[in-house]
Formats: C-alpha cells, sequence, structure tokens
C-alpha cells in the first residue's frame, strides 16, 4: 500500500499552508484535492484580504492562491494530487480515495483534515426553485468561470459573504435589488457594508424572505419585515423583481472525514455547527488526526491560512521533525490569537473554549 | 452571460469552442467548463426534476443539487464535470437509470 | 444606525476631519472605518508613517496629520475601499476627491460624471480630473474628481451614464 508521512486533505489555504509548513521542516506531504487545481475557494476571491502583511493582507484572494501555489510546485517534498476526492478514513488509519477514475489507497503517519466548509441552507417556500443559489456558488460561477448567474439578484445574508457577493455581483454587470438580513444589524465587516452602499444597493436589516416566486425557475421574491425575535411582522410583505435568490447564510464544516477517525466532535452554532474537540495544536482526539481552517470552525480565510500553517508544523514535529518548531509556532499561536482579538473575533473565541480537549 | 470585460479578472484565457446535444438540441459551450456553466451561458437552469424542477446550488461538487445524466451515465455533478465536445447531456428525472439496470 | 444600514452618519464623518488649519493646507486622507477588525495595510503601505503604528492590529486607524501629504498609497490598498483623499484648497468653490474605483468603464478625464453620496443617490455633479490605473494599483484604480464644495462630504462615489 502506498504511504506518506503527512496526509493533507484540502487543497484550500489551510490545507496548502499546512503542506508548505510541515515540508519546510523536513516531512514528506501527500496534498490531496477534489478539484482540477489547487486553491480552493481562493481562486473565486477577487477582493483584497484583511489581515497583516503575513496572512497577505491587501492582496487579493486570487492572487494569494497563485503565491501559495508556486511555494508548493518548488517544494519536492510535497506530492500533490489534484483531482482526487478522499472518500474514507478507516479506522486503522487506510485513507482510501479515487484519483481520476480509480480507485486507489494509502497509510499515513499523520493527517490533517483541512476539508472545507458547504453553505447553509434557508427555509422558505419554493427555496428549492432553480435561481435559488448560494452566494459562493454565484461567486464560482462568475469569477472563476467568467459567467453571470442572471440579471438582478436578491441577496439573502448581510454577513462578509453576503456583501462580498453582491459587491462583485455588481463588478460584473449584474443588478443587485437588495441585501437581506434577518438580524437587526450587519453581521459582516461595515466597510463591506458601506461599499455596496455606495453602489446604491440597500440593505434591510431585520427583514426575511417568505417564498420564491415562479413557476421553474426564480421569477420574484416577496420579503418582510421581522420583529426583534424573527417573526414576520404583518402587512410588510413586499414582492421584488429578481431572477436570482442567492443564500449567504453561513457555512457548515465539512466534518464527514473528521467523524470517520473517530474524533469527538461538539455542536457550537457560533462555529458553524458540529466542529471537533482540539488541543492548542490542532490535534483532534483521535492520535495523529490534526484539524485546520473551516473543518475546524467557519472562520476568515486569513485565520485559516494561519491554523494550516500550525497544523503543518505541529505534525513535523510529532514525526521528529525541525528544530525549535516550538518557537515558531508560539508566533504564529499569537498571531492567530491577534486576529481573533477584536470584537468580530470574540464569537470564535468564545466557540472555541467549549472545544479544548 | 459570459463577462467580456472585468474590472479585477483581466486575464480571458483562449478557450476552444465545443458543441453539445442537451435534450436533443445543439447548443454551444466552452470545453473545460462545467457542464453547468455551458447551460447557464444557454439560458438553461432547470437542470433535473425530482417531482419539481431542480437547479443548482453550490457550484463545488458538494450538495448533489445539479445531478443530470451525461452521455447516458445518471447522477454526473455537472456543476464540477467539465464540458467536452459531443457530449449528450439531458435532464434526469428522480434517481436517474443505470444504463442496463432495472426500470 | 450605521450598524443597521452600513450607512455613516454626518456627524461621524465630520469628526474624521482634520483641524481647520490642516485642512486649509492641502490634500489629506481621511479613513471611514468605523469598527475594529483585523486589518492594517493603510498603516503598512504608508512611507511617511502617517498612519500610527497599531498596537492590536484590530485598532481602527488614526492619521497623524503632520505626516500626511494626501499621496493616496492608502487609497488603492485599503480592502474595505475605505480610504479617500479630500483637497479643500482645490479651488474656492470646489473640493478634490481622490476615490478608489473597481468598476468599468474607467471615467473618462474631464467628463462630467454623477457625484453619488454614501448611497449611490446622485446629489450633484464632479468634474472627473485624473484616472489613475497602473498596474501597482493593481484594479483598485484611483479616480480624482472635484465637486462644489457643499457637498464634498457627501461625494464617495461616481455614476457614469449608462451606455
Amino acid at each position: 500500500m502506498l504511504h506518506t508521512e503527512i496526509a493533507i486533505i484540502g487543497g484550500g489555504p489551510a490545507g496548502m499552508c499546512a503542506a508548505i509548513a510541515a515540508a519546510n521542516q523536513g516531512a514528506r506531504v501527500t496534498l490531496f484535492d477534489r478539484g482540477k487545481r489547487l486553491g480552493g475557494q481562493l481562486v473565486k476571491q477577487t477582493h483584497r484580504f484583511f489581515g497583516s502583511e503575513k496572512e497577505y493582507a491587501g492582496i487579493r484572494g486570487i492572487d494569494i492562491a497563485k503565491i501559495l501555489y508556486e511555494e508548493i510546485e518548488k517544494n519536492k517534498l510535497i506530492d500533490v494530487k489534484l483531482d482526487t476526492t478522499v472518500l474514507a478514513i478507516y479506522s486503522d488509519g487506510v485513507i482510501s480515495y479515487e484519483e481520476g477514475k480509480s480507485y486507489k489507497r494509502m497509510t499515513s503517519e499523520k493527517t490533517i483534515i483541512a476539508a472545507g466548509a458547504a453553505e447553509k441552507m434557508l427555509l422558505f417556500e419554493n427555496n428549492d426553485l432553480p435561481g435559488v443559489y448560494g452566494a459562493g456558488a454565484v461567486q464560482t460561477l462568475m469569477n472563476e468561470h467568467g459567467i453571470v448567474p442572471g440579471n438582478n439578484v436578491l441577496m439573502i445574508g448581510a454577513g462578509n459573504i453576503g456583501l462580498i457577493v453582491s459587491y462583485q455581483l455588481m463588478q460584473a454587470g449584474v443588478k443587485v435589488a437588495a441585501i437581506i438580513d434577518a438580524a437587526p444589524k450587519v453581521g459582516g465587516y461595515l466597510v463591506h457594508a458601506s461599499k455596496v452602499r455606495r453602489l446604491g444597493v440597500p440593505i434591510l436589516t431585520s427583514h426575511t424572505i417568505k417564498t420564491a416566486l415562479g413557476n421553474e425557475t426564480v421569477e420574484g421574491a416577496v420579503i418582510c419585515e421581522v420583529d426583534d425575535k424573527f417573526n414576520p411582522i404583518p402587512n410588510t410583505d413586499q414582492t421584488i423583481d429578481v431572477d436570482i435568490i442567492c443564500l449567504a447564510v453561513g457555512l457548515s464544516p465539512q466534518g464527514e472525514l473528521l467523524r470517520q477517525t473517530g474524533c469527538e466532535v461538539k455542536y457550537v452554532p457560533s462555529l458553524g455547527g458540529f466542529v471537533p474537540l482540539r488541543d492548542e495544536n490542532l490535534q483532534t482526539t483521535t492520535n495523529g488526526v490534526y484539524v485546520a481552517g473551516d473543518s475546524a470552525e467557519v472562520e476568515e480565510a486569513s485565520s485559516a491560512m494561519v491554523e494550516g500553517t500550525i497544523a503543518g508544523l505541529s505534525a513535523a514535529e510529532a514525526l521528529g521533525y525541525g528544530t525549535n518548531i516550538v518557537a515558531i509556532k508560539e508566533g504564529f499561536k499569537n498571531d492567530l490569537d491577534v486576529l481573533r482579538s477584536g470584537a468580530v473575533g470574540e464569537k470564535i473565541k468564545s466557540g472555541l473554549k467549549l472545544l479544548s480537549c | 452571460m459570459r463577462i467580456k470585460k472585468h474590472p479585477v479578472l483581466s486575464s480571458i484565457v483562449e478557450k476552444t469552442e465545443v458543441e453539445f446535444i442537451f435534450e436533443g438540441k445543439m447548443l454551444k459551450g466552452y470545453e473545460g467548463e462545467p457542464i453547468a456553466a455551458a447551460l447557464h451561458e444557454n439560458g438553461v437552469r432547470v437542470l433535473r426534476h425530482d417531482h419539481r424542477p431542480r437547479g443548482f446550488f453550490c457550484a463545488i461538487g458538494n450538495c448533489s443539487s445539479c445531478l443530470m445524466e451525461v452521455n447516458g451515465e445518471p447522477n454526473v455533478r455537472v456543476c464540477v464535470e467539465e464540458l467536452r465536445d459531443g457530449m449528450v447531456i439531458n435532464m434526469q428525472e428522480g434517481k436517474g437509470k443505470l444504463k442496463g439496470g432495472e426500470e | 444606525m450605521f450598524n443597521k444600514t452600513g450607512l455613516a452618519s454626518n456627524d461621524m464623518v465630520e469628526a474624521l476631519l482634520p483641524s481647520k488649519e490642516r485642512r486649509e493646507k492641502g490634500a489629506y486622507a481621511i479613513f471611514e472605518c468605523f469598527q475594529e477588525i483585523p486589518c492594517n495595510p493603510c498603516s503598512t503601505v504608508c512611507k511617511l508613517k502617517a498612519v500610527k503604528d497599531f498596537e492590536n492590529i484590530n485598532n481602527i486607524p488614526e492619521i497623524n496629520y503632520d505626516k500626511c501629504t494626501g499621496c493616496a498609497m492608502c487609497v488603492s490598498i485599503c480592502p474595505g475601499l475605505s480610504c479617500f483623499v479630500i483637497d479643500e484648497t482645490y479651488s474656492d468653490s470646489e473640493v478634490m476627491i481622490k476615490m478608489p474605483y473597481e468598476f468599468l468603464p474607467l471615467p473618462e478625464i474631464n467628463s462630467n460624471v454623477k457625484a453619488l453620496d454614501r448611497e449611490g443617490k446622485a446629489i450633484g455633479e464632479a468634474k472627473v480630473l485624473k484616472v489613475q490605473d497602473n498596474k501597482t494599483l493593481d484594479h483598485t484604480n484611483i479616480v480624482t474628481i472635484s465637486v462644489p464644495k457643499e457637498i464634498f462630504l457627501d461625494v464617495r462615489n461616481i455614476g457614469l451614464e449608462e451606455k
């Protein structure tokens, strides 16, 4: 059977940084991604990132993907398996995967799971109509494949994804009729909110969608105001003519592979759903299995990159590689604390307190 | 509709146009782009029926909302399956039918 | 109100302005960045060290107006597109504004465009003085406009006639 020192599942920001960090310490790494190229969801992020220089602040996500890719490409210790879906991790640690069209198996000393997250659904009438799309899906269609989804969009969710994708829709020439959110406040960064407001897009907080209109595909939406308990307020219905309804109502960590390893998970709504317990090195309760990025908790890509680095360093360290890793790791742990030290990071930090092991 | 000019994405990669058949109709798309993208460009948003019309949702191969029949094979996630010249693509009804499988 | 609508109030913007003396001296930057978020490129990009060092990356940036020359380096690097440069000495009746612009087509120099406020509403006319779209700006281009003095605190976008 094939064997690797560190198997990393998921080639997004967390997985790429994990691979670079571990290989730079001398470990042999196999990096799996089901896509045709590395980068995960960075490849559609056309906006500049926040954070500090260490997390490539001020650089667009698409360009960060290129920077990380180039580093991986020149590192001979990293074996990249694209178009490869990891199907299962068995109780004896065997990883089974489909590479192209062939089924293979591999064992590893350490495994880092950085499988990302999936977009959440929202309950409303006709939410299965074609034209009700995830905001990330629309971003993929536009920014990766160069096709606009429609002419006029209703965005549900005023978090960062809803605000950013609305802005990017406008950049691609698509009208955004409104951004609505059931919460009384904008959830995303207010600078993003101001950006879309300047373009004339209204943000309707304390509003929700009641129904999508249309027979075969979306032709409109009925929205209404909600009170502070999220109950619809009578006689506030409003019909909007749109052909796309975008859902930006949060992400769920992809935990299937993690749970196959038998690690303990907990339901923490502020982190996106079921997330694994982990120690300060991001090792789960399954010995040798680490987690990083949105699979660990739904957060920004900047923190996913730092987490990936910490997980990669920890796995390499556990295999006996590197010198002075403890000090290097402390630096990154400190970076992560700093990223989470503001008001926005409070939610993440309080969630993480429930997960230490 | 294809984006012709974009304020950030400046690099336009040369793409090869190919023909494919959707529900008996000849349509055009770019080789290697996801089938769902090519269908959107042709104004097709209903990809299958499961009692009700269904389209895609996640576009990255997570959710299985976009399962179609491609070259006779059912349950293909067309949001990630790449378009090739001459593909025959049909809307899927329900769970779809395997070639030579039970009715 | 701001966190409900994304719309900064006049008071919030006025509080950002430097002293009267400094405003009379020439161009200066303002950062319409009112929320603590982990972000510091405005500080690291500034060659004049006019943005005070961040103790914590979540700090709200503070400008030292003795050092700021209104060079506009911050305008294109800010991920939140919240940095603008204002020159109230441009003429007796007009104020010059530099703003980030990430849309196509770019406006034509010397053309008149709609002056839009923070809600995207047209509140007057602006004249396009300069358009910078060089490579280092990395697609966050900088458009320089002049607007009547009365509306300079409100104008934060431009609108082109649709063709």
